[in-house]
């Protein structure tokens, strides 16, 4: 039952913050907004006992908010972000696709008939994985080591020395 | 959960932290060629100095940034094993991403301590932490995982505890001095220093003045030493003597090693500090992807296939 509430209470910070990323009118404001929202969702996790998955979320999401910020940085009209601005375009369009999006999904969740736990669970860290890739693992590991290995290569192939270009 | 005695060590994480990080500050300064009572001095004026406030800023999310970095240090010295009686003050099947993860936020407090006072010097400054954090974070969570691959955990203590005579900073001295980099670079200190360069008249810190700088400054340093104390367990054997000294040549309480093996990793840190200049961004981010992930992930290979077999 406490569980419960302070999933509720949490799911509740997480959209509260969630809209606060498109009410901000900062871009430093929003990408903390996102990361809080994120984090109260990794908190959830956490809550439930999945203690790797709650803590990499964190850990991704902090970094990938970083990411994005670089991001920014290259794409948008004002480099910086200091100047006051807003994350939403094309208002009505917008609101009806995310409308429809958050119906589908919260009715799939309604919907699906929820399987029933076999037995006492063992790590779930490793079922999560196992059921993700099933006999994939071997392909997915090989391929992440690829992508590296090609980033690695564009990068020691583009890079070019000194300061000036 | 409220028995004192596993509580006592949360209590006590805090203070700690900002003592050994003070202590560390002063070994810093003297080795620096400064006086050793800069850093009372300083921390004493900070926080007599009122703070200060820059046209069209944004202290909210400047302060909850600055606020952020020496929580996130005390976060992640929670799950080392500092070898106490009843072990980390939270022992954590999963310590070593939960360490990563609290780290990871200091990136973000750099980047809107910087992005706060809307001023120039203070934004390129937080913006240098993003190339540094780009660059050091995949060796070091490389570095991170190796050990935890030879152990078989991802518990710091089970890792510590796997080092039977042979420490991992022997075994994969790859991975040892990859960490060791990684540890100035995540507290941006010492050749890291860039985001609060002296070219750019301090940087992210350039702006803030009292308690704000102070959070920053201290918060860099309890960082610092809190990731210096998670090179102990994962790669000099935790509260264990020295396997060299022979069985049980040298008793002595675990905490006591793990201060003295803390005190090493400090002061190889500030001698890096003494011999390094400060590097620039571009040039450590190339060297970062092109050199250091290969060696990392070769260190990381050449450990998963003996363990393997």
């Amino acid at each position: 039952m406490t569980l419960l509430v302070l999933a509720a209470a949490l799911g509740v910070v997480a959209v509260v913050t969630g809209i606060g990323v498109f009410v901000a009118d900062s871009m430093a404001r929003a990408t903390f907004l996102l990361l809080a929202s994120f984090v109260a969702v990794a908190v959830v996790l956490l809550a439930f006992g999945l203690a790797y998955l709650g803590i990499v979320v964190v850990l991704m999401m902090t970094i990938e908010m970083m990411i994005m910020v670089v991001f920014m940085v290259m794409l948008m009209m004002n480099p910086a972000g200091l100047e006051p601005m807003t994350m939403v375009h094309n208002r009505w369009g917008a609101r009806l696709i995310a409308l429809a999006v958050f119906a589908v999904l919260a009715a799939g969740a309604l919907v699906v008939p929820w399987p029933v736990r076999p037995g006492p669970p063992g790590d779930p860290t490793t079922a999560l994985g196992a059921d993700l890739m099933g006999p994939q693992m071997l392909t997915m590991t090989v391929l992440g080591l690829a992508i590296l290995a090609t980033i690695v290569g564009t990068v020691a192939v583009s890079a070019t020395r000194g300061s000036r270009r | 959960m409220a028995d004192p005695a596993t509580l006592l060590p949360l209590l006590l994480l805090a203070p700690a932290l900002v003592l050994a990080a003070g202590l560390a500050a002063v070994a810093g300064a003297v080795t620096a060629g400064d006086r050793p009572t800069a850093p009372v001095v300083e921390t004493l004026r900070l926080l007599a100095k009122q703070r200060r406030r820059t046209p069209a800023d944004d202290p909210l999310l400047a302060r909850i940034g600055l606020a952020v970095l020496p929580v996130a240090a005390v976060l992640a010295l929670a799950v080392v094993p500092l070898g106490l009686p009843r072990g980390a003050p939270v022992g954590l099947d999963v310590g070593i991403v939960w360490f990563n993860a609290m780290e990871v936020l200091a990136w973000f407090a750099v980047w809107t301590a910087g992005w706060g006072p809307n001023a120039v010097t203070a934004l390129v400054g937080g913006y240098r932490m993003l190339p540094l954090g780009l660059a050091y974070e995949l060796p070091h969570m490389l570095a991170l995982i190796t050990p935890a691959i030879a152990a078989g955990s991802l518990d710091p203590a089970t890792v510590a505890g796997a080092q039977h005579g042979l420490w991992y900073a022997v075994w994969m001295p790859v991975a040892f001095v990859l960490y060791l980099v990684s540890t100035a670079a995540m507290a941006f200190w010492g050749p890291f220093a860039a985001p609060l360069g002296r070219d750019l008249a301090g940087g992210a810190a350039a702006e803030h003045a009292g308690l704000d700088r102070l959070l920053l400054r201290a918060g860099r340093w309890m960082l610092l030493v809190a990731a210096a104390a998670m090179a102990v367990p994962l790669f000099l054997g935790g509260g264990a003597p020295p396997p060299i000294t022979g069985p049980d040549a040298f008793g002595g309480p675990a905490w006591a090693w793990v201060v003295v093996k803390l005190l090493v990793v400090l002061a190889v840190l500030l001698g890096l500090r003494r011999v390094m200049p400060v590097l620039r961004m571009e040039r450590f981010v190339t060297l970062a992807w092109v050199v250091l992930i290969p060696l990392a992930v070769a260190q990381a290979l050449v450990v998963t296939v003996v363990v393997l077999l």
